[in-house]
């Protein structure tokens, strides 16, 4: 019995590994009745993989048994691999027994379509149920909806959720049809329109009624695979910034392709650059934190990313007559588009300012970089920078530094942009 | 040369700040009684605590910095460091003869050095209640044994209290030999005199619960397959997880040989 659930545990986190949403920040849930678990304020990552990241979730799927044939995934029907299925009662003691021993933050839970979209959805959300009511847990839980899945089911996994996600899978409905030719993108946006609303009908009613029943308090997220198909950049960020104007969403996580499919339908068979994925996480802060429009990052003229550099600077480069910025004077939103100020940085500068002007010995104290933000800004009206230097010069100074010394790529990629 | 010297509890702080106000005796070092040594010159004041006037201290501070910079207080405390005492004591001197709050004049060196302590503190609490990892016995009791380089241990006492309200749980710290033990209603500190369980890490499998060698199994399994072998990045990792830390982990509890 131990030996069989090791080998399912084994292939079923397996499966879902490729799976890149992590994040168990948002949650609401508080210990009540002395249950188990707590999911309030930020989210602890109790562990990380040797890819350097975050996990703070069991990830697995319930099953990874599969009626579809989607030509990117592992669990596909035509794939000739092992397959196992959890049962509801494995799961759940899974998940508890990890969380007593401080393993684990929650469960996120996603499956391969077994029989059909209702009878896997069921139990996806039987588990959450049991959970929450049986066991009291409080803890993350994490739904992925199945496509095709009723109304009904979706509504009643928010009730035991705390965030609810959609797969859009591939950037366009094109390539969605030519790689998972049983899907299509009405199939995927009509449970996200579902949720979303389901999102704001319960915040109104949480307003008027406070012991309202809660639905996804994280609210959702989605994911979508960079690189497995020929989308340029533009075309992906519009996609996520359609998402997030239209569905309202958390997140949307992009997941560089592995080739892990030999499928014929594959045309690419590389695997993604980690720093063209990187790039799209920064692109896509610059949007939700930074008010950046899509356009300003990615367009006609530049519609891939640069990734030598990141795009907050590629975009300063790019608009130099907005430049350079007097710290003491700026609006809040210019002031966050200066590379090399965050925006700790930013809110610091203008709170301070308030008492004194500031000086760019008081910038460096802030915590601003000023290694890249002195080619953009002004303090007092002075310039750290007395020279002219073209956009070219710039790029390379800050790429290369001053010396010839190239930096590291590796710190490169990790820092995000400040 | 003024030497006072306490208990080592925070309240015994408190009190020897009084102390010093009420003698006006300004001091030069203060120091916990296990730590003292015989002082040549000058002289030694044996301080007893009285938690009403280490109130009179703690509202006073109250009153003239927030509650975060109090907190901050506290955790210096806890850090241990050999200047500790002189710290707490140096900013009270500073913030009690200010009328304005000076918790911000990070011109002040005490100022800035109790903020970054405070903040070493936070991170070492903050990597415990991630860290921590928990083996359960044959009675029952969630244990982990812990030795963090500060003295977190009563930090950690609201975080798990709230996660863990229906399991008894114990957590003990072995470099400072006490710990928390909660008993599904309140938490108290407790000291085990038989502590030959030595170092952090796994306990005797004569006491534990008879699933838990596989449930620890189980999650090392899980740690080993939930990574993309074509995207190890091992610097990255580590910067994350430091190795000192690993001996905490359940799933780094491997051969030295799958080390590479
Ligand atoms: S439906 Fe999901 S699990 Fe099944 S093949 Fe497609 S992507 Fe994979």
């Amino acid at each position: 019995m131990n030996d069989k659930i090791q080998g399912k545990l084994k292939i079923l986190a397996d499966a879902a590994k490729y799976d890149v949403s992590c994040s168990s920040s948002g949650g609401k849930r508080k210990n009540v009745n002395k249950g188990i678990g707590n999911a309030e304020g930020m989210g602890i990552c109790h562990s990380y993989t040797e890819d350097g990241r975050c996990f703070s979730l069991l990830k697995i799927l319930l099953t990874n048994y599969c009626i579809f044939d989607c030509a990117y995934c592992v669990t596909r029907r035509s794939n000739d691999i092992k397959r196992a299925a959890f049962t509801v009662e494995e799961v759940v003691d899974l998940t508890l027994n990890f969380y007593r021993r401080n393993y684990i933050e929650g469960l996120f839970l996603s499956s391969g379509i077994f029989k059909d979209a209702d009878y896997t959805m069921e139990r996806l959300v039987r588990i959450a149920k049991k959970l929450r009511l049986e066991h009291n847990f409080n803890g993350y839980i994490h739904l992925k909806t199945i496509p095709g899945a009723s109304d009904e089911l979706i509504q009643e996994a928010g009730l035991y959720a705390d965030r609810l996600s959609v797969n859009i899978e591939l950037p366009t409905e094109v390539s969605l049809q030519k790689l998972a030719p049983e899907k299509n993108y009405e199939q995927i946006l009509l449970p996200m329109g579902t949720i979303s609303q389901k999102l704001i009908q319960s915040k109104e009613e949480k307003k008027l009624f406070k012991l309202a029943p809660n639905f996804a308090p994280a609210g959702q997220s989605s994911q979508l695979i960079v690189g497995a198909t020929a989308e340029n950049d533009q075309e992906i960020l519009q996609l996520s910034d359609q998402l997030y104007q239209q569905f309202k969403l958390k997140r949307v996580y992009y997941s560089g392709y592995v080739p892990v499919s030999t499928d014929k339908r594959m045309l690419v068979t590389t695997q993604t650059p980690v720093i063209r994925e990187n790039r799209i996480y920064q692109a896509d802060w610059l949007m939700r934190f930074y008010g950046f429009g899509v356009n300003e990052i990615v367009n006609d003229t530049f519609p891939n990313l640069d990734l030598e550099i990141d795009p907050k600077l590629a975009w300063a480069l790019r608009n130099r007559a907005f430049f350079p910025v007097e710290i003491n004077t700026a609006d809040y939103e210019m002031i966050l588009r200066v590379p090399g100020i965050g925006v700790k940085s930013a809110k610091k500068i203008v709170s301070a300012r308030r008492f004194a002007s500031l000086s760019f010995d008081h910038l460096q104290k802030i915590g601003v970089v000023l290694k890249r933000a002195k080619f953009f800004i002004t303090c007092r009206g002075k310039s750290l920078e007395h020279k002219d230097y073209s956009d070219q010069l710039i790029r390379r100074i800050i790429l290369f530094g001053e010396g010839s010394r190239r930096n590291d790529l590796v710190k490169q990629q990790l820092s995000l942009f400040q | 040369m003024y030497q006072y010297i306490y208990d080592g509890s925070f309240a015994g702080l408190l009190s020897t700040i009084f102390e010093i106000y009420d003698r006006k005796n300004w001091p030069d070092s203060i120091v916990k009684e296990s730590a003292k040594q015989p002082c040549l010159f000058g002289q030694q004041v044996l301080v007893t605590t009285d938690e009403q006037k280490a109130n009179r201290v703690w509202m006073g501070i109250g009153k003239k910095v927030s509650v975060l910079f109090q907190t901050n207080l506290y955790h210096t405390y806890l850090s241990e460091k050999p200047n500790a005492e002189m710290l707490i004591y140096q900013f009270m001197r500073l913030a009690f003869a200010n009328a304005v709050n000076i918790e911000d004049n990070f011109a002040e060196d005490c100022v800035r050095e109790i903020a970054s302590t405070a903040r070493q503190i936070f991170r070492e609490k903050h990597r415990m209640e991630a860290f921590i990892r928990f083996q359960k016995t044959a009675d029952n009791l969630y244990f982990a044994s812990i030795e963090p380089d500060f003295n977190v241990v009563p930090l950690l006492i609201n975080h798990f209290q709230k996660r863990y309200a229906d399991q008894q749980w114990l957590i003990y710290d072995v470099k400072r030999n006490y710990g928390i033990y909660y008993d599904l209603i309140r938490v108290t500190e407790v000291t085990l005199d038989n502590s030959n369980d030595g170092k952090a890490g796994a306990l005797q499998n004569a006491v534990l619960q008879q699933h838990e060698t596989l449930y620890q199994d189980l999650w090392k399994l899980y740690f080993k397959s939930v990574n993309i072998q074509e995207r190890k990045n091992k610097k990255l990792h580590l910067r994350h997880m430091p190795i000192r830390y690993w001996k905490y982990l359940t799933e780094k509890q491997i051969k030295p040989e799958d080390i590479r």
